[in-house]
């Protein structure tokens, strides 16, 4: 992980053409390596931002991953990142929290910053730095122990032994997660046992149990069947307001249902953010129209 | 596509072509493959099973009457075609094997006999098997059951009930003499050893003698004072044991059971040397069940007699087991972190690939160099250290070793690292099937890498990692030639665990059922009589490793259950 102190060197940049490709074909110029201006609806410069992305880069070794992404995530709200497939969404989450500091060949940078503290900081300690957030993945992943163990877990590994305590974050997180009613009577066996989407409400439990300055949600729904979907979505639904949620999806209707604000993103850019009303009804790039209207990705 | 209307059915070819297709023929050679490996290994363990299970059931005695007048009295072990011994009959007739038993009477075990020569076969009522502590078997008609001078009882039917009377008194008491002898004279002999080595070790501890110098130390004084007042109680308490056996054995002294041979050779044998008698002849099926039953618990629960080939192999079974317990409890840890470091810490490259394909070769060296190994480390350098610091009274006064030698704890060590290549590969197999959402869920949550090691990783690879333990005793609990090198013996009747403190000798020596194969069977002096007693031993070995087997697939079965999901 190669952390570079410098912001955005400009790649393949040039204003001339660009200039020239927007808005004739803004997809294509991206394609073709053109640095293309995000289009920032004026109501997301107003939020209140838990977390602002400045000007970030990734590689992937000699591939560039995401390019100069800027964007605030407001909080306390929920925002959708869409895109077609390979479009960085999840390469961004995961750099929220740092884990693909796991992946060898990653370089990164520009940089984020959590309540005003920079996340890429070399002094940032990235343990304590992932104890204020919280993720749910694509697949439902319990742990191999008790539905107890697996909430309490976050606090677990931060030395909290104090059964009174533990009950009762287990307990709140359970049924911020609406699976309480339907495992607290078997809160000590095996998490294993329950169903896709009790195991991914009970992901989601372990993610807010630790009470995360922002929730991050890599496509919580893609491995569930419909109506474990709706729970979940519902619950996110429920989450908003109390809690910073940034969702990856693929799923427009989603994206529309369960979000305050979306963004889209094609090859490694944020090519237009905005409220999700002003996104799926009136949004600014015809790109962005076909997207959301399912006409193109 | 837009061009529909220019393509036609694409034609089917033949038959053949559906055959390769379904791979009827590979079913057929896989299946034929996997069913020859399974009649092989079911017919060995069958073979073992029937021929270990039957060694000690009661075969008929046969009186086999020859036409020059000889007559031998046996059992019948084998009968095969064969070029006749004698000139006379020409061509190949048929023969028996007849163990005879009755060595130092014949000079024979075992007797081939042709079936030309033989006039008369039957299976008299009284012929007796008298199973001796000495000697081997003695097969006989009981005459007359003695004490001293006197007669208790004449003829078969009266002797044998007289003999069923008296035998078991006999032996009860012959018990108790040899447990007075081995335990509680061994126990005065280990006092008087201490007490020596103490006066040794005051010795030593005063460091070496100024010459001219007759001072002696306080603690050498202490030392030499306690061991007088040792020798007097013990040589007390030996004149106490003494009589106490003596009164047993004087009991037991003339009575003997007087058996006749076949050729009419009278002996008298005495009673306490007899471990069991019965006529095979005239037992009903239970009593052929109850001689069954007698002969097992002997085999299992006493120590062996007659240089391994009759008796008992309680402490073979216990150094087997023993050993192979302790061998997984070293392995295990060593294993599991050695792969833990390089599945999850060493980061891959040149280096990491070169000490796994090195582990990888480790698993296939000789076992012998381990045992080579094993000798001169652990039993020379580490057991010699060992002895340096903490035993040097036992090499100076009898320049004997206590752990620079062969012991269950070297062989253990040895053996451990000989199985640590198939923990480490399997523990390695085990942790690259942790699912990496796992480890990066974890880490979402903020945990650390040693805390998603041991809360997340391990528990979720144990159940891989216990079936590289299962393999690992596998195939240590049936190696033998390191063990010839680093700690077993062929007859070690003190057991490494007993009442005796500090209660475990992991220094002492051990004897264990593999090589206790491989000394009655090759070792023996009556290799014939022996061979039943080899299957009967493998089939054991088998037996113990197979059950060692169960209760780990057991218990990887219950980890399984708790750790291991089967998502959707």
């Amino acid at each position: 992980m190669n952390i570079q102190a410098e912001t955005t060197p400009e790649r393949g940049g040039n204003p001339e053409a660009f200039s020239a490709a927007v808005p004739a074909d803004r997809l294509q110029a991206v394609a073709a390596g053109r640095d293309v201006p995000a289009e920032v609806h004026p109501e997301v410069r107003e939020v209140t931002p838990v977390l602002e992305i400045d000007r970030f880069n990734l590689w992937y070794g000699g591939k560039q991953a995401l390019h100069g992404i800027t964007m605030p995530i407001p909080h306390n709200k929920v925002t959708a990142l869409i895109g077609p497939s390979g479009c960085g969404k999840s390469t961004l989450l995961r750099s929220v929290n740092r884990l693909n500091d796991l992946v060898q060949s990653v370089r990164i940078t520009g940089d984020m910053r959590l309540n005003g503290d920079s996340i890429y900081d070399p002094r940032m300690d990235v343990i304590e730095l992932r104890k204020r957030m919280g993720m749910v993945f694509q697949k439902p992943n319990p742990f191999p122990m008790s539905i107890y163990e697996n909430v309490v877990y976050a606090l677990r590994i931060d030395g909290e032994n104090n059964r009174a305590v533990l009950d009762e974050v287990c307990e709140l997180s359970l049924r911020g997660a609406a699976l309480w009613d339907e495992v607290k009577d078997r809160l000590h066996e095996s998490a294993i046992g329950l169903s896709g989407g009790q195991q991914q409400r009970l992901c989601i439990a372990r993610a807010i149990a630790a009470e995360p300055e922002v929730l991050l949600l890599d496509e919580p729904c893609s491995a569930l069947d419909p109506i474990a979907t709706g729970k979940v979505e519902e619950l996110i639904q429920e989450l908003r307001g109390r809690y910073s949620v940034l969702i990856v999806t693929h799923n427009m209707q989603q994206a529309s249902r369960t979000s305050d604000y979306t963004a889209f993103m094609y090859l490694g850019r944020l090519i237009e953010y905005g409220s999700t009303s002003g996104i799926f009804t009136k949004p600014i790039l015809r790109e962005t129209e076909a997207y959301v209207t399912g006409r193109f990705g | 596509m837009s061009s529909d209307t220019k393509h036609r059915p694409r034609r089917m070819r033949s038959s053949y072509s559906s055959l390769t297709a379904h791979g009827e023929p590979w079913v057929w050679l896989t299946g034929g493959a996997l069913a020859l490996a399974i009649m092989m290994i079911t017919g060995l363990l069958a073979f073992i099973a029937f021929r270990g299970a039957s060694t000690f059931w009661p075969v008929p005695l046969e009186l086999v009457e020859l036409a020059d007048g000889g007559r031998a009295l046996g059992e019948v072990s084998e009968r095969d075609q064969a070029e006749a011994a004698t000139a006379k009959t020409a061509g190949r007739g048929s023969r028996r094997l007849v163990r005879t038993a009755n060595f130092e009477v014949s000079g024979h075990h075992y007797q081939w006999f042709d079936d030309t020569a033989i006039a008369r076969a039957s299976r008299p009522e009284w012929a007796t098997v008298v199973e001796r502590l000495e000697g081997g078997r003695f097969h006989g008609f009981p005459l007359r059951l003695l004490h001293g001078d006197e007669v208790v009882a004449v003829g078969p039917e009266e002797t044998w009930k007289a003999f069923e009377r008296e035998h078991p008194v006999v032996r009860r008491r012959w018990r108790e003499a040899m447990r007075i002898d081995r335990h509680e004279r061994g126990l005065l002999q280990r006092q008087l050893r201490a007490a020596r080595l103490a006066v040794v070790q005051a010795r030593l501890d005063a460091g070496p003698a100024v010459a001219g110098s007759v001072a002696v130390s306080a603690g050498q004084k202490a030392a030499t004072a306690a061991e007088q007042e040792v020798i007097a109680r013990v040589g007390r308490q030996s004149a106490e044991l003494d009589a106490r056996t003596g009164r047993l054995r004087q009991e037991n002294e003339g009575w003997g059971l007087e058996v006749e041979t076949a050729d009419g050779i009278k002996k008298v044998i005495p009673l306490e040397g007899i471990v069991r008698a019965c006529q095979p002849n005239r037992l009903s099926l239970a009593g052929k069940f109850g001689v069954y039953g007698s002969r097992w618990s002997e085999f299992l629960g006493d120590d062996p007699r007659e240089a391994n080939s009759a008796g008992g192999v309680f402490p073979a079974i216990w150094g087997t087991v023993a050993m192979t317990l302790i061998m997984a409890l070293l392995v295990a840890p060593f294993g599991v972190l050695a792969a833990l470091y390089l599945r999850e810490y060493a980061s891959p490259g040149a280096v990491t690939t070169a000490v796994r394909i090195a582990i990888n070769n480790l698993a296939g060296v000789p076992s012998i160099v381990y045992g080579a190994f094993g000798l001169g480390f652990f039993c020379y350098a580490l057991g010699g250290g060992i002895d340096e610091l903490f035993f040097r009274a036992s090499l100076v006064a009898d320049n004997q070793p206590t752990f620079g030698t062969g012991g269950l704890l070297w062989a253990s060590l040895t053996l451990a690292l000989l199985t640590l290549p198939v923990v480490i590969v399997a523990t390695e197999e085990a942790l690259s099937a942790v699912p990496n959402s796992m480890r990066e869920g974890s880490y979402a949550c903020g945990a650390g890498k040693w805390q998603t090691i041991r809360r997340i990783v391990l528990p979720r690879a144990l159940p891989g990692i216990m079936t590289g333990l299962i393999l690992a005793m596998a195939r240590g609990a049936g190696e033998v030639a390191p063990l010839m090198l680093v700690g077993v013996k062929k007859l070690a009747l003190d057991l490494p665990i007993d009442g005796r403190f500090p209660f475990v000798h992991p220094e002492r020596e051990f004897m264990h059922l593999a090589y206790l194969i491989y000394d009655v069977g090759f070792q023996s002096p009556n290799s014939q009589a022996a061979k039943p007693m080899v299957f009967t031993i493998t089939f054991l070995l088998v037996t113990i490793i197979a059950l060692l087997n169960v209760a780990a697939i057991w218990i990887r079965s219950r980890l399984k259950r708790r750790y291991v999901s089967q998502q959707f």
